[in-house]
């Protein structure tokens, strides 16, 4: 026994607490370098590179071409208007809607967690399969949509995803299509974060306010907005870069036509990387400035949120 | 006793013996092929359960779904992988597989054996042969395949409708030989009260869907891709390709199904089984879908015809089907043993079969036969489109030439934005640039 209790002094003394540190961060860090920091930096080298992952030919060098390329060519920038003007519609009315949807929620009534659970469960399927369902919704011929809004006859109802009315073209109709299916599947986010923010409004501070005569609409101005604005701040954060990155949905529904009303710059890039391109130097170039897009965005947000928590 | 230094003199030398006995190289036992997830495919794994029966070589089909099947492919080719011996590959593919040396030449083998004289000389040159007109090949023609058409019989041969037909456009109600037939039958059946339309084209932006369509109306109506130097620019927008491009948008604007604005061989196979449109454009390969009647309640009454004729006479299909290709970066010894695949494959008997198990035939015999003419209602439509196919590039930059073909097709067809003129001459311009900065204008 005394043999037994004097051996395990000695194995620990083996392990010291460095070499256990070593043990428990190593792996993790080789993980995140070999599939995260390596690939990151891998591929800014290869937006400086004419390489195609396909080519079977070594990266070479061109410099600042393919950005030069990507920042004069007029059709992307046109991707990218496109993209401004969804993520602008749809971060907005997710906005509206998640707002509206959480002040709806927050009061306790008959059947209202059973509500609550409804109304998320968007948010819970996969893009892809919601994309490929509306799709089928929106057909002019069997689909419920045209079906609801009074349509019968195919011919004179809209087509939604053709972006056309009547047969006669209608732009933008596409986009707002896709628009509405990003708002449905996403508001319940917005919801729930907008819903926790309400939950910790203490109560006193509309009690005193009542006290004060105060009308709902500047209790809503004065205490529910400027207490709940940072987690609604982050929602529209999240939500904002979400919809730069939009890509299953779209091309669930759409595939970036009719034409190019809906090719979003990630629909683009995709487009460029694989699809018959292989194009992996231009492809990481664009993948590069819309991260820095995104970044410069999220700086924007983060500002205003710190703003914002600062006047607290 | 023997001591253990003896021990292992001994087993060392058993070693070495059995060594030097053993054959240079293991025999190939198994063989992997690499295709598309579809019905095809799987008619190629029953043809090859028969040939591991008669040889003892294992051949597996590999499939991959079409979304994914050129990513997979080039990636791992882009590697040097011989994660496959062969590949049943695109016609496109081609100029890439053969430039980039991922495929193996077979000009010898297949001539040398006289297996290209097997198969249609469209096929050969379509599916096979790198560059055009070069008489080096890398491979077999395995699934032939084109677009044709599919229509409602029951519709065409209705009495009432070929009286009326006749009564307006004073010529009787038959499958039509031109496109201009073609759009007055379509216009025709367009009677959106009755929730019936004219037809279903490919209108789809992903990949090369909606240039395929285009191409049977574009090469029929006299437009070309490229000259004999690949020149574009009075190629690509000359007045007939134009012509031939407005033409496909005119047959979008009057006649086809609402919701088929994106629409593929899926979306279309489902409209024509919806009983939405009298006359649908796929490839040969989905047709076998329209004569089931478990899955087409017109099933019946479904008839097949070939692409129509230009106003000039000109008749062409686009191109779809599939070579089979040895991978150049496999053994020696796996390359023979698949070129005992594609000899076995190839045989006149084994051609029979495939075309019986469901497989399109590219073999000369088999499709004149009777038997194969008469096998399905659509086989003798094939059989007549396979002697008149046309094809997009299969130049290794061909990826990013449809690109353009798709971006400027949409906007025009689908999109309904500008001129067929404005889509083919900026059409021209970017391929002229592509190419020439490829080096591959002559």
């Amino acid at each position: 026994m005394a043999s037994v209790s004097t051996s395990h002094p000695s194995n620990r003394r083996h392990l010291s607490d460095r070499a256990i540190l070593n043990l428990f961060i190593w792996p993790t860090l080789i993980l995140l370098i070999a599939m995260n920091i390596f690939p990151l930096f891998y591929s800014l080298y290869l937006g400086f590179t004419n390489y195609s992952a396909i080519a079977r030919q070594i990266p070479v060098w061109i410099g600042f071409d393919n950005f030069s390329k990507i920042l004069n060519d007029e059709q992307l920038w046109q991707y990218f208007a496109t993209t401004g003007r969804y993520v602008l519609l749809s971060v907005g009315l997710q906005t509206i809607f998640g707002f509206a949807m959480a002040m709806l929620v927050k009061e306790k009534f008959r059947g209202s967690g059973l509500l609550t659970t409804l109304i998320l469960v968007p948010m819970m399927l996969s893009p892809v399969v919601v994309g490929l369902f509306w799709k089928l919704m929106y057909n002019p011929t069997f689909g419920y949509v045209n079906f609801l809004l009074g349509f019968t006859n195919a011919s004179a109802a809209p087509d939604f995803l053709a972006g056309s009315w009547a047969r006669q073209s209608i732009p933008g109709l596409a986009l707002t299509a896709v628009v509405v299916v990003d708002v449905w599947m996403w508001s319940p986010f917005v919801m729930l974060l907008v819903l926790s923010g309400l939950k910790a409004i203490p109560d006193y501070l509309y009690e005193a306010a009542a006290i004060d005569r105060a009308s709902s609409w500047f209790q809503f101005w004065r205490i529910t907005l400027p207490q709940v604005a940072p987690l609604l701040l982050i929602a529209v954060l999240f939500r904002t870069i979400e919809a730069i990155k939009s890509f299953d949905l779209v091309m669930g529904m759409t595939g970036g036509g009719p034409g190019s009303q809906t090719e979003l710059i990630a629909v683009n890039l995709y487009r460029q990387a694989f699809q018959g391109q292989f194009r992996t130097g231009p492809a990481s170039a664009l993948a590069y400035i819309i991260l820095i897009i995104i970044i410069a965005i999220s700086n924007l947000y983060i500002r205003f949120l710190n703003q914002s928590r600062g006047e607290e | 006793m023997l001591n253990r230094k003896s021990l292992l003199h001994i087993l060392m030398l058993m070693v070495f013996v059995l060594g030097a006995c053993a054959p240079a190289t293991p025999a190939v036992t198994e063989i992997n092929i690499l295709w598309a997830q579809w019905d095809p495919a799987d008619y190629l794994q029953q043809i090859a359960n028969k040939y591991e029966a008669e040889t003892g070589v294992k051949v597996n089909i590999i499939q991959e779904p079409w979304g994914t099947f050129g990513d997979r492919f080039f990636t791992e080719m882009a590697a040097g992988g011989d994660a496959w011996d062969m590949v049943v590959g695109d016609s496109q593919w081609l100029g890439q597989g053969a430039t980039q040396g991922h495929y193996l030449d077979i000009t010898e083998f297949l001539v040398g054996e006289g297996i290209d004289k097997t198969v249609t000389p469209a096929t050969l040159a379509s599916y096979g042969e790198y560059p055009a007109d070069s008489g080096t090949y890398y491979a077999y023609p395995t699934e032939g395949d084109a677009d044709g058409w599919a229509y409602r019989k029951d519709l065409f041969e209705d009495p009432a409708e070929m009286a009326a037909f006749e009564a307006e456009y004073g010529y009787p109600l038959a499958p039509p030989e031109t496109y201009e037939q073609l759009r007055d039958i379509a216009m025709f059946f367009t009677r959106p009260d009755a929730g019936l339309y004219g037809l279903a084209i490919y209108t789809q932006a992903d990949y090369d869907a909606l240039t395929m369509g285009v191409e049977n109306a574009f090469f029929s109506f006299g437009g070309q891709w490229q000259d004999e130097n690949n020149n574009v620019i009075g190629v690509v927008n000359s007045p007939e390709a134009i012509e031939g491009v407005e033409f496909y948008r005119s047959l979008y604007e009057c006649c086809q199904a609402p919701g088929l604005s994106n629409a593929f061989f899926a979306e279309v196979n489902d409209a024509f089984i919806g009983g939405k449109v009298a006359m649908a454009m796929n490839y040969f390969a989905f047709f076998p879908a329209l004569v089931n009647p478990e899955v087409n309640p017109h099933a019946a009454g479904t008839g097949f015809f070939v692409n129509p004729a230009g106003p000039r006479g000109d008749q062409y299909a686009a191109l779809g089907g599939q070579g089979m290709t040895i991978i150049s970066y496999i053994s020696p010894e796996r390359q023979e043993a698949s070129k005992a695949f594609i000899r076995w494959f190839a045989q006149e008997d084994i051609q029979v079969e495939w075309a019986r198990a469901g497989g399109y035939t590219c073999n000369i015999n088999v499709l004149e036969s009777d038997e194969f003419l008469n096998a399905t209602p659509y086989n003798a439509a094939f059989a007549e489109t396979m002697t008149f196919v046309k094809d997009f590039w299969n130049v290794p930059v061909f990826g990013e030439l449809l690109l353009v073909a798709q971006t400027e097709l949409g906007q025009y067809i689908v999109n309904g934005e500008g001129t067929a003129e404005e889509a083919m001459n900026a059409i021209a311009e970017q391929h002229d640039a592509i190419l020439t900065e490829a080096g591959l204008k002559k």
